[in-house]
């Protein structure tokens, strides 16, 4: 037990001297890093971004039921009972033929047209505000509806929602895509870097197997320099990314007062964070593992050829 | 000790560079190897720390076989001081870094590591340097470090590879002194070497080699070591 601290004491000192010898390239290859993890973290805070403004915004998916012309009001209150109990909606108004009519004579300049008809064409709706924003839900939701009695139609009202919404799985699939092809970037950087110090340290390396040092002795600083690179890395990435939403944050400043709305970007929640610089980490203790695996094997088989 | 029972070391080239040599070592011998050039010594040092790998019979340390105790080897090493040939010593760090090594393997906690490396220093005359680095040092002074390196975490067997080469007789007689000092206190000594003059003063059994085989051993063990022992009438039999 206490040697194998000393031996974990051992590394990180050493890692932290490695460092302490040339910060400036240790610098350079966590920015490497932070560059690379900042580009996919961001379109993922994008994503997340537009998906919550479009679930704050409220023109989301509506539905439209048009009801039937005989339809009486016991049975439009029927209908707004089923609505009321229904999961899949988040909210609904009755809109009247009378003040579908009204407003229709408002919005455009058609009043002597309307005036001119013998009587109101419009039927009786329900304006149906779905509770997601799927258009797998939204669909199954108006299918449902256009089989109640009395409604004659059920019209989805916007065809947009489901725009975004394949938009955003675009992006989502975007930026995992990116994230998987950066990783493995990350991963050959590691690799490089750590290659390169083993390649500095090859006479301690084979020093000390003469000597009897086991693999995971070999391995250790040289982990500890990958995961804190990688961490590194991640943690810029973060920094890099709450600096982009600050920035972000001040344009949009504007806009929203003009709206009088609340407008902002918003950060990457620290759970979030804290998972990318894990992530990091992980990969740098990959990267590192392979490079001083390969070297060690090499030195292994020099020794099993004789 | 060591025991090696019929074995041969063929190089990857094909070249025989040990050729079924049978010997064993006891515990607390001081035993010298030596020959020509070329002879094998180098390769039979190699062979009992298991950087080498014998191709054919069998080499047992402390009763191990080397050849079965891969995952082992390392454990085994730490048990053994290895002086190497061409020094192998790490010239970017200090002369305490490069004896704290071994310790550092094992995982000795740092306190007593730095007494430990201080009293090896001590016991070849290095103390005192500590902070230098081996590139400062003279050839002398260097082959002690390597001695302080091969004995701070107290092996009970040292092997030396030509620990005098290139020294001046007063300066290798008093590395011999130093070896001889581990020796007294129970170390088990094999020390490979061609120059058998600086060595006289330990009586040591002397294992000559020729051309890969064994060819002649000191008669009887403690025997004052002639040094016109003859080796360039070396034939070997084949
Ligand atoms: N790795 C190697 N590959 C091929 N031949 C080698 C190797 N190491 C040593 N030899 C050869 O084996 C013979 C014995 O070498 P060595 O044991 O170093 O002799 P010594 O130490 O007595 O001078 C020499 O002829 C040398 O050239
Ligand atoms: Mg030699």
């Amino acid at each position: 037990m206490n040697a194998w601290l000393a031996q974990h004491r051992r590394a990180l000192t050493l890692t932290g001297r490695q460092i302490a010898a040339s910060p400036v390239a240790r610098t350079f290859q966590a920015l490497v890093i932070g560059v690379a993890i900042t580009l996919p973290l961001l379109l993922y805070l994008t994503v997340q971004n537009l998906a919550r403004l479009a679930g704050q915004s409220d023109a989301d998916a509506r539905i439209a039921l048009y009801l039937a012309a005989d339809a009486t009001a016991k049975e439009a209150a029927a209908i707004s009972t089923r609505l009321d109990a229904h999961a899949g909606v988040a909210g609904h108004r009755f809109v009247a033929r009378d003040e579908a009519l009204r407003d229709l004579k408002q919005r455009h300049d058609i009043a002597d047209l309307v005036d001119a008809l013998p009587k109101n064409p419009l039927p009786d709706a329900f304006v149906v505000r779905a509770a997601s924003l799927r258009p797998g839900d939204i669909e199954a939701l108006r299918s449902e509806a256009s089989a109640w009695p009395k409604v004659a139609l059920a019209q989805l009202d916007s065809a947009w929602a489901a725009r975004l919404d394949a938009g955003l799985d675009l992006a989502r699939s975007l930026a995992l895509g990116l994230g998987t092809v950066l990783a493995a970037a990350l991963l050959a950087v590691t690799f490089n870097t750590i290659g390169l110090q083993i390649v500095n340290r090859r006479e301690e390396i084979e020093v000390s197997r003469l000597i009897g040092a086991t693999h995971g002795f070999i391995r250790r600083p040289f982990l500890y320099a990958g995961v804190v690179q990688g961490a590194a890395g991640g943690a810029l990435a973060c920094a890099f990314a709450g600096v982009c939403v600050f920035w972000v944050n001040e344009q949009l400043r504007g806009v929203a007062a003009l709206y009088g709305t609340e407008l902002a970007a918003r950060a990457l929640p620290a759970g979030d964070a804290l998972a990318v610089i894990g992530f990091s980490a992980l990969l740098g203790w990959l990267g590192a593992w392979l490079a001083v695996t390969r070297h060690l094997l090499r030195l292994d088989s020099q020794l099993d050829a004789r | 000790m060591i025991a090696l029972e019929r074995v041969g070391k063929r190089y990857p080239n094909g070249f025989d560079a040990l050729k079924s040599v049978t010997l064993a070592i006891d515990t607390g011998e001081f035993a010298v190897i030596t020959g020509h050039s070329g002879a094998g010594k180098s390769t039979l040092l190699k062979l009992m720390a298991g950087i080498e790998m014998a191709t054919t019979g069998t080499v047992r340390v402390n009763g191990q076989d080397i050849a079965g105790a891969r995952r082992a080897l390392p454990f085994l090493r730490r048990k053994i001081g290895l002086i190497f040939q061409d020094h192998k010593l790490l010239y970017d760090r200090s002369v305490f870094d490069n004896v704290r090594l071994p310790l550092d393997i094992t995982g000795f906690p740092p306190r007593d590591g730095a007494k430990r490396v201080r009293a090896a220093l001590d016991k070849v005359g290095l103390l005192g340097r500590e902070r230098a680095l081996p590139i400062t040092l003279s050839g002398g002074e260097q082959q002690r470090l390597c001695i302080a390196r091969a004995i701070v975490h107290r092996p009970s067997l040292l092997l030396a590879d030509e620990p005098t080469a290139n020294l001046d007789l007063d300066y290798a007689q008093e590395i011999v002194g130093i070896l001889s000092s581990f020796h007294q206190v129970g170390v088990t000594v094999v020390v490979s070497t061609h120059d058998l003059v600086s060595l006289r003063m330990v009586r040591p059994r002397v294992i000559a080699l020729a051309r890969g085989a064994l060819w002649q051993e000191s008669e009887g063990r403690g025997e004052p070591v002639r040094d016109d022992v003859d080796l360039d009438g070396a034939r070997v039999e084949s």
